[in-house]
């Protein structure tokens, strides 16, 4: 039915794994309405109040999450962004510079494949896959299955790397304490302006690549100035994830936010 | 296309709502979806009609009521309407909260 958003899929298909381990399927997290024939008219009937929250069942989960979370000291992140703006990279990156300093762990979210699972694994912090199937975005129970099959110290750092997608993610809340959305230079700096919502909803905005600012038409200020716009409380950094310039400014945010979250 | 996830939890509220009340069927299905809720009504709309098969909502119309964005000024205390491209104050320039706009809501159903 819907190719898109993947929540008619068959049960089996929403797959969490760790590289070195087989598939296992798991329940799928969606209920479904039931088969009902009726056949009638339209007509005035009885009016019932409903006034209930659409999201309600993602939305108690998260908070579940949350708890899980804030009784560990464990500050979480929602890393969203379009494909391709480095987030896989700027998480190898950080794995490698922070190891000693501070305990990471990843949860991986893509329609399919255990590619960045691995290469995860291979920067040397503990990770689950989530495979979507057709899915355009994580949820909370994605997340809270997750967690029972991921080592997360206390007092760590869980970065969930969602699918990459600038508009569904922005909805669902999976319990973290912070959206982090990436752009990179290579795309447009009118992004904030096209996809208001992700910037709205994000507390801190990372612009990677900037050792490629010269070779491209970005306009840093502009874009920051785009996204002040709809999100006036938004942070900025600028780092390029593959040089290592600029990273000192996403350490440093990751830094206070952790001991907030300890606290 | 996040859609698809709202219908079928909209579809969820409103059947297990219609069967608590003894209904024989779903006329219509009201919601109310805030101007910055991040939700194309067109595609909420499509995907509607597609899910709601086999459902006691089968025949049923869904009525989308849009709730503008509103935004409420901490320095000056105005209160506008806003979408995402003027989240600063007309009156004074300062930053606005949003305090309305993000509503995704089942309000109420018609049944039979």
């Amino acid at each position: 039915m819907c190719d898109t958003c993947g929540c008619n899929q068959p049960p089996d298909a929403v797959t969490y794994r760790k590289p070195g381990e087989h598939d296992h399927p798991h329940d799928h997290p969606h209920d479904h309405p039931h088969d009902h024939h009726h056949d009638h008219d339209h007509g005035g009937g009885r009016r019932l109040s409903v006034e209930q929250d659409i999201l309600r069942r993602n939305d108690l989960v998260a908070e579940r999450n949350r708890g899980w979370f804030e009784g560990r000291g464990v500050l979480a992140l929602n890393l969203v962004s379009s494909p391709g703006s480095g987030k896989t990279s700027l998480l190898e990156r950080t794995i490698r510079d922070l190891r000693g300093e501070m305990p990471l762990a990843v949860i991986e979210g893509d329609q399919q494949t255990l590619n960045d699972a691995e290469r995860i694994a291979a920067a040397g912090a503990p990770v689950v896959q989530i495979n979507t199937g057709f899915g355009c975005h994580l949820d909370a129970e994605m997340i809270r299955r997750a967690l029972t099959d991921l080592e997360v110290p206390a007092g760590g750092v869980l970065m969930i790397e969602n699918v990459g997608n600038l508009v569904c993610p922005a909805l669902f809340d999976l319990g973290e304490h912070a959206k982090v959305v990436i752009i990179s230079v290579t795309e447009g700096d009118d992004k904030p302006q096209k996809y208001p919502t992700m910037f709205a909803a994000a507390q801190l905005c990372v612009i990677n690549k900037t050792d490629l600012l010269p070779h491209v038409d970005f306009d840093v200020e502009a874009c920051k100035a785009a996204a002040r716009r709809v999100n006036p409380a938004l942070a900025f950094v600028e780092l390029s994830a593959t040089r290592g310039e600029g990273l000192e400014g996403w350490y440093g945010w990751l830094r206070a936010r952790r001991a907030a979250a300890a606290r | 296309m996040h859609e698809m996830t709202l219908v079928a939890g909209i579809l969820e509220i409103a059947e297990e709502r219609a069967r608590e009340a003894g209904a024989a069927r779903i006329n219509t299905v009201t919601v109310e979806i805030g101007r910055l809720a991040g939700v194309e009504v067109s595609a909420l709309v499509f995907c509607f009609e597609t899910a709601r098969l086999g459902t006691l909502a089968a025949g049923a119309e869904l009525v989308v009521r849009e709730i503008p964005g509103r935004g409420l000024c901490p320095a000056c205390g105005a209160e506008t309407e806003i979408d995402f491209y003027a989240a600063l104050c007309p009156a004074c320039g300062g930053c606005l909260a949003v305090v309305g706009g993000r509503e995704l809501r089942v309000a109420c159903l018609d049944i039979d």
